[in-house]
């Protein structure tokens, strides 16, 4: 169990049999007050934000999740199946339950599972993820326009800014967690 | 490159740490204040509902220096000051530290009113010793430091920004949560703001008011939403200082806290006190605001975690 002490950003806890992810965090004390422990959480199954104020001395239970790798296959619609390779077991996660991860998902990719009371909630990815540039406009050679980024769509249809020297067809790397351009795909 | 390069870029916040202590003390120097030092590991801390010592063998970490310096009024030092460090437990949040710096200075012959004074003329004179001028940048805003600065009661603060009355507030167990949520982000923007006279169960060292027995004469001082000075008129009465350290380690008792013994000799002293005012300011949160720094590790040197 976690006290009101061990509350901090990133924590993952269960409130009413449902597990959430602490997104912010402040420890607030007014003078000769009590300690307050200020959070915003998000819902991990159906990605609600809330607010909540807890107090000293308040215990909470610690959301455990399993993770189990599997091999992304297909959409459909707003559900998106995915088939563990060994069991041929297969699952569908809804697009909320996705959040911005279905941004980087690609067919036959192998992405970690993540599992609550054995109810897939959600994916793991990699931290930095290579995909291909498939529409951007062209450089134009002398633009002195002073504009640093432009739009480009990969083939996930995620559309990012990148730097104006990338060309379609290009592979480029892009950081999951902020879902920004990180670099040129190297080799 | 040195191997610790967050504690190398902190070196402009550590320069500006020692310029503001330096002026701190030449401030109370000039007003004939004496710089005291009393020991930090304590045999009994005076009961708060809410503050928590650290155990050091025996005894305690000192929570705040109070009890020995109101024995060194009661002994007859008119004007003292000291600053130091103070631990308090489970303490640590972006405005809060386990081992902090408190300023506390104590003045006999003087109520609360006095201190706000005397808090004003303090952070001009280090403002215009340090080159900061008339006013501090701190949060996105400008904060004039001209005197005279806003003086707000608890009550008319809770008419203004909160959703209901201190009265219901303090009655449904909110006043805390509404302070920091409601009231507090409004405090000191234009200019610093004195919060006075606190609910009596909110200074359990504090003198009640004459005209009112349901307010301590307490304030606190705002900065820009942050709270940085906690002052009192001083209780003087034994007999009444007694009652509520009783009632205040009940409810310590009650909720499975470490006891602390009775603070039996400064109650025995407390008769000798004249009329007096004290202060607790904290030195690391002014840092923070001179520097206009968003969280306290900024300006300490290390925080446990760095240890």
């Amino acid at each position: 169990m976690y006290s009101s002490a061990d509350l901090r950003k990133g924590l993952k806890i269960i409130i009413e049999g449902e597990p959430y992810l602490i997104t912010w965090f402040e420890f607030s004390k007014p003078g000769k007050g009590q300690a307050l422990y200020r959070t915003k959480m998000r819902n991990m199954i159906t990605g609600i934000a809330i607010e909540r104020t807890y107090r000293a001395g308040e215990t909470f239970e610690p959301a455990q999740m399993d993770e189990r790798k599997m091999q992304y296959l297909y959409r459909e619609g707003s559900n998106y199946h995915f088939m563990d390779n060994k069991s041929y077991e297969q699952i569908v996660i809804t697009e909320e339950a996705l959040g911005d991860a279905k941004n980087y998902l690609k067919e036959n990719m192998e992405v970690g599972i993540l599992l609550f009371n054995d109810r897939a909630i959600g994916v793991d990815l990699p931290n930095f993820i290579d995909l291909k540039v498939i529409k951007t406009d062209p450089w134009l050679k002398g633009d002195t326009t002073g504009k640093d980024f432009k739009p480009a769509i990969v083939e996930t249809g995620f559309e990012i800014r990148v730097p104006p020297y990338i060309e379609e067809g290009e592979w480029i790397t892009i950081d999951t967690r902020t879902g920004d351009f990180s670099s040129r795909t190297k080799g | 490159m040195v191997k610790n390069g967050s504690l190398f870029r902190r070196r402009k916040a550590l320069i500006k740490r020692a310029t503001l202590l330096h002026a701190i003390r030449q401030f109370f120097n000039t007003r004939g204040y004496l710089e005291v030092e009393t020991p930090h590991r304590i045999p009994a801390p005076a009961p708060e509902s809410y503050i928590d010592a650290i155990p050091s063998g025996d005894w305690f970490l000192q929570t705040s220096p109070e009890l020995c310096m109101k024995r060194l009024l009661a002994a007859g030092y008119a004007k003292i000051f000291q600053i130091c460090r103070c631990w308090r437990q489970e303490e640590k949040g972006n405005l809060h530290l386990p081992e902090f710096t408190l300023l506390e200075w104590y003045r006999s012959d003087s109520d609360y009113r006095d201190l706000m004074e005397e808090c004003e003329a303090l952070v001009q004179s280090i403002a215009a010793g340090t080159g900061s001028g008339e006013y501090l940048s701190f949060r996105g805003q400008d904060i004039h430091l001209s005197s005279p600065w806003e003086r707000l009661s608890v009550e008319e603060a809770f008419k203004r920004f909160s959703p209901i009355s201190m009265g219901e507030a303090l009655k449904n167990t909110r006043f805390d949560e509404l302070m920091i949520q409601d009231i507090e982000p409004c405090l000191g923007r234009e200019k610093p703001t004195f919060l006075y006279d606190y609910p009596a169960e909110r200074g359990s060292l504090a003198r009640l008011k004459k005209d009112d027995p349901t307010l301590a004469e307490r304030f606190e001082l705002y900065v820009g939403g942050l709270e940085l000075a906690n002052a009192f008129s001083e209780l003087i009465d034994p007999e009444e200082q007694r009652k509520r350290f009783h009632s205040e380690e009940a409810y310590r008792r009650a909720m499975k806290k470490r006891p602390y013994p009775m603070p039996a000799k400064f109650l025995m002293e407390l008769e000798d006190m004249p009329p007096s005012a004290g202060i607790a300011l904290g030195v690391d949160r002014l840092v923070m605001v001179f520097l206009d720094a968003k969280t306290i590790d900024e300006v300490v040197t290390f925080t446990p975690e760095e240890l």
